[in-house]
């Protein structure tokens, strides 16, 4: 199936003497992460399907600098920035999308104070374009009637208010939408942010992870939405420890969505 | 005539406003502690976000119950103070009731503010319970130590006692009883002081009247040493509040021009700084000092309600961090740094004290999950993170105190560009995977 995916770089479109209509922007999670891997390929397949041309920098993609920076290292933060910065000014980029909302934050913030100012957007917020543009259609027949529930990530919803484009996509589906009690402005965040990723947390009666994951079983999904790799690793280890793999899902939104047309 | 009570009014008048003024020149000398910070633009946004959040209290009716019996003692402060105004001019110039020549207004002014001052007393009563006996979880935290506790209490029995005093005051005054226009609630307070003499009414009058201005005035010199300084820095602090995105962090300046140098191969590392730039003292910060100004104005602030701590995914996850301590402790170190000064006559000398460790411990700043559902949550606008971050950057880059698991995130950032120890070239493999 993978030979079927169509990942152009930069360099050969450069080659070409093209540029692409936009710039996906992998991530670290989304090209090293076993689970985050399967998002990216799936969000590839919808690129495809709509035949957006798209281009990744492959090996010229390095950490947008985000970890770093919320950890208080403002130094490595900005040597990455700089760095990133002046690989897409080279390129020419204008627009990028992202399925990862930290990388989309960062860039889409903090880049252009340090002259990287592109368009950027969010992976459910460019499938929502795509649709609006009659570009991709949804069919809901698999998630049809499905109770789904989507997880606001902090650095998508909160720290960048796009809370609609996810839920959109959701609705497309025929899917039941249903919220958690803490959900979009209120939304409990996964654990992840701030670089908690990367380090055991705080001594504490509970690990925020599981917080979450109570909140979602709590209403009873079939599908925890996310939106966010960290999220999606944070909700599917809760789901492990609360042994509810058999009952509930952890997808991408990306990956219903493609799931739902068989790709 | 007897002058006696005018002067004696208007020294206590000059005594409580002269010492409030005192207090609050000593509390704009502390904020401006802080470091300089440029807020000048977009006017009209911030214009719009006091009128919207302080003015128009957006984000209290978030929590409906607490919301709306804000409101009512809100606006109920707001407007019963029109009266003292009244008060004021009595005192100085011994008259009674100055406005009551204006007929039928005054007796539909008066008669609003009757009904407030009883909505008033109703809502600072459910407060009461609710902080006392129904013991909501975000007023017993661990922070929430004897003063915080005592203080808030105080607040309220303040309040509950002034309006008291005011409808005493109207109940008492058979000059206004007998307009028989305004007494609206008065009126049903008037059976209990049956049977009194003419005299003795006066005399509870007078008092009233008298211990509702001092109280006032008592009040507002309290505010400096209490949590509600809120009522009047709300509006300064929505009006500077940052206006970028939450997930926007503030890239540091002096980062960027050493960033910059390194990167670029003709600059000339030993050249003097360009155009008077000053490498900073330090990075990040450690101490109040080395915080904004805005950052201060937020510390003095808050009021402690506990809405960001009992949002915070780390708090309410039993972790030692509370957004609310963060704010309170930041302001416990800047009086104190305050008080140093005060006695050092104007320098301050170090104590051997600061922010970090002292007061806010490592373990909280590393809790923090960047999530901004604290910013998010506060009323008037404080963003507790901005701190966390400032003092995460100073433990990162002055000490290189980060957690070992952390450091070696950033060991792979450096080496091979992302935050595990993956090679850069292996960055497409899943494409053929």
């Amino acid at each position: 199936m993978s030979e079927l995916l169509k990942v152009p770089t930069m360099a050969e479109f450069m080659a070409q003497g093209k540029q692409p209509e936009v710039l996906f922007w992998v991530g670290c999670a989304g090209s090293f992460d076993d689970r985050a891997k399967k998002i990216t390929k799936a969000f590839v397949k919808l690129l495809n399907k709509a035949q957006v041309e798209f281009a990744v920098l492959g090996t010229e993609e390095s950490c947008t600098g985000d970890p770093a920076k919320r950890a208080g290292n403002e130094f490595l933060f900005q040597m990455q920035a700089v760095t990133n910065i002046e690989v897409l000014n080279a390129y020419e980029i204008k627009k990028i999308v992202t399925a990862c909302p930290h990388c989309f934050n960062t860039i889409k913030n903090e880049y252009p104070e340090l002259g990287g100012t592109y368009e950027v957007m969010h992976h459910t917020e460019f499938l929502k374009s795509l649709l609006d543009d009659g570009r991709l259609t949804i069919e809901g027949g698999k998630f049809k009637g499905k109770k789904i529930t989507f997880h606001d990530p902090c650095y998508l919803g909160r720290a960048n208010n796009v809370y609609e484009a996810p839920r959109d996509l959701i609705i497309k589906l025929e899917a039941e939408l249903i919220e958690m009690k803490n959900c979009k402005k209120t939304g409990l965040c996964c654990g992840a942010g701030g670089a908690q990723m990367f380090k055991d947390a705080e001594k504490g009666d509970k690990e925020v992870n599981i917080a979450r994951t109570e909140e979602a079983l709590e209403i009873q999904p079939e599908i925890i939405a996310a939106g966010c790799p960290f999220c999606n690793t944070m909700m599917t280890d809760g789901i492990k420890v609360k042994e509810k793999e058999s009952d509930v899902a952890v997808m991408d939104i990306a990956e219903l969505i493609a799931n739902a047309q068989d790709l | 005539m007897n002058y006696l009570p005018n002067i004696l009014f208007a020294l206590i008048l000059v005594a409580g406003i002269g010492y409030f003024t005192k207090n609050v020149k000593k509390l704009i000398r502390n904020i401006k502690l802080g470091q300089d910070l440029d807020v000048s633009d977009n006017k009209s946004q911030r214009w719009k976000n006091m009128a919207m959040i302080a003015l128009g209290q957006s984000k209290m009716v978030r929590r409906p119950v607490a919301g709306f019996l804000h409101i009512i003692v809100y606006v109920g402060f707001v407007i019963i103070n029109i009266e003292v105004l009244e008060i004021i001019i009595d005192g100085l110039i011994g008259t009674h009731r100055i406005f009551s020549s204006i007929g039928v207004l005054y007796g539909f002014l008066i008669g609003s503010f009757e009904i407030l001052a009883l909505l008033v007393l109703v809502a600072v009563i459910v407060f009461w319970i609710r902080r006392n006996i129904l013991k909501i979880q975000r007023f017993w935290k661990s922070e929430m130590t004897s003063w915080p506790k005592n203080d808030a209490n105080y607040i309220l029995y303040f309040e509950m006692v002034l309006m008291s005093l005011f409808l005493i005051m109207n109940a008492t005054d058979s000059h206004f009883q007998a307009m028989d226009s305004g007494n609206i609630i008065s009126q049903y307070i008037v059976p209990f002081f049956t049977g009194l003499s003419e005299n003795s009414l006066h005399l509870i009058e007078r008092t009233a009247w008298w211990f509702h201005i001092i109280g006032i005035l008592i009040f507002l010199n309290y505010l400096y040493f209490s949590k509600h300084l809120h009522i009047l820095l709300a509006f300064p602090n929505t009006f500077y509040a940052s206006l970028r995105p939450k997930g926007q962090f503030n890239n540091l300046e002096a980062v960027t021009k050493e960033v910059k140098m390194m990167m670029d191969p003709n600059v000339d590392p030993f050249a003097a700084q360009p155009d008077g730039a000053e490498v900073p003292a330090k990075f990040g910060a450690s101490d109040v000092q080395d915080l904004n100004w805005v950052q201060l104005l937020n510390a003095y602030t808050c009021t402690e309600c506990g809405r960001c701590t009992s949002e915070c995914p780390a708090n309410q996850t039993g972790k030692k961090l509370s957004p609310r301590k963060i704010m309170m402790d930041t302001r416990d170190r800047l009086e104190e740094v305050g008080k140093n000064i005060d006695t050092n006559k104007g320098t301050f000398v170090d104590d051997q004290k600061q922010l970090l460790d002292n007061y806010i411990t490592r373990e909280e700043l590393w809790a923090c999950t960047s999530c901004n559902a604290c910013v998010e949550a506060c009323p008037v606008s404080i963003n507790p993170l901005s701190i966390i971050l400032d003092m995460r950057r100073y433990l990162v880059m002055e000490q290189s105190a980060a957690p070992v698991e952390l450091n070696n995130m950033m060991t792979n950032i450096e080496n091979n560009g992302a935050p595990w120890p993956y090679n850069q070239m292996d960055r497409l493999n899943w494409k053929n995977e």
